[in-house]
């Protein structure tokens, strides 16, 4: 059985392409076979966070539109077995994308045998998101502790709420998992920054991570190779815990406080 | 220095009490927005037309709204007619 996962936010630079990425390469170094679609038609970015951006022949809009098979357009992975992109187009607008193309895409690659479909939806509430969701069957709510984020997630909740395929059907919501990400335990302690516990007091979504604020992200986009992989890296198990508890497993939550190094640091030190 | 602040800090409001009481009034003002059915506009544009047939009406001088009171969902309709219809 195939599940559809639904990378969302509403706000926009919160982390969602870089969630996608982290996530879907750590579901298939689990051993499934993965793929993650990049909605954001006109905005490609996938592409160079997972380093495939000099392979891009045809993306998704081609295979929408009838211009390429999904074969063609699907990007192997160099690094993971079983992980395949497909990449938004650069030069389409959104229009370019239907509700029947996007369902045939997602149908195809149900029928190729793949296990796990990761959409990476653009920011915004309009029609590219909703598009990225529809056809969820569950959801990353990707938030920083951040008030309009938090609104915006609140949105984003509402919609996948009402305006999903499994919600207009009447059939069982879509599975929703919060993703915290910027996460920065110093400034919560001092009380500039909102706690996990209050976005999920907040959103009522249950936690399924929280990814502290990292140098090594930007570092892992420089180089184009998702942070999960960067082993030594406090993101990197942040996320593979994401994708442990995804699978079911029951791991407790790390990277919520600070070290003690970094508290009689804050207290004593300049 | 460091100590400093934060005794300070402890003293006035942390920003991120602020941030959560503000976002717990407004979320749960936009659900409560949210939760109105989506054939209101479309019903209140043909109950306008209705009445326009019969009274020269001011298209915002109609206003519907649903609430909920003692249990009940009421549809609330407030016409305001003109002068001298
Ligand atoms: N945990 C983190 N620590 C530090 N920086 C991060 C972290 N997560 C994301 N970033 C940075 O935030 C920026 C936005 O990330 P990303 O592109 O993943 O967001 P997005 O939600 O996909 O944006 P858009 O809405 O434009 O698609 C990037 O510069 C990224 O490096
Ligand atoms: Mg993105």
């Amino acid at each position: 059985m195939s599940r559809v996962v639904v990378v969302t936010s509403g706000k926009g630079g919160v982390g969602k392409t870089t969630t996608s990425a982290s996530f879907s390469t750590g579901l298939a170094l689990k051993g499934y076979k993965v793929a993650v679609i990049d909605f954001d038609v006109g905005l490609r970015n996938l592409d160079l966070i997972m380093g495939c951006e000099r392979r891009v022949v045809y993306d998704f809009v081609n295979v929408v539109q009838g211009e390429a098979s999904l074969q063609q357009a699907l990007i192997k992975d160099k690094r993971v077995p079983n992980l395949y992109i497909l990449a938004a187009s650069q030069t389409r607008d959104k229009d370019a994308l239907t509700l029947e193309g996007v369902e045939k895409v997602i149908e195809d690659l149900k029928e190729a045998g793949f296990d796990y479909i990761v959409c990476d939806s653009p920011a915004g509430i309009e029609k590219g998101a909703q598009l990225a969701l529809y056809f969820a069957d569950e959801a990353l709510i990707v938030t920083n502790p951040e008030v309009s984020s938090v609104r915006d997630s609140d949105r984003i909740l509402g919609i996948l709420q009402a305006k999903s395929k499994r919600a207009e059907n009447g059939d069982a919501p879509i599975v929703e998992h919060l993703v915290l990400t910027r996460y920065n335990p110093a400034r919560v302690e001092t009380g500039e920054m909102l706690s996990v516990e209050d976005v999920i007091d907040l959103l009522s979504v249950k936690l399924l991570g929280a990814i502290p604020e990292s140098e090594d992200v930007l570092n892992a986009s420089n180089a184009g190779s998702p942070v999960v992989l960067d082993e030594n890296s406090a993101a990197a198990q942040a996320y593979n815990d994401v994708v442990d508890r995804f699978l079911g497993e029951e791991i407790e939550h790390r990277f919520l406080t600070v070290e003690k190094k970094g508290l009689f640091k804050k207290l004593f030190g300049k | 220095m460091a100590l400093l602040d934060y005794l300070i800090g402890q003293r006035k409001k942390k920003s991120a009490n602020v941030a959560k009481d503000r976002l717990q009034i407004l979320l749960a003002h936009e659900r409560s927005e949210r939760n109105t059915p989506d054939y209101l506009p479309k019903m209140r544009e043909e109950i306008l037309a209705v009445i326009s047939k019969y009274v020269d009406i001011d298209q915002d001088k109609l206003q519907i709204s649903v609430d909920e009171a003692d249990g009940f969902e009421v549809l609330e309709l407030n016409l305001v007619l003109p002068e001298n219809h």
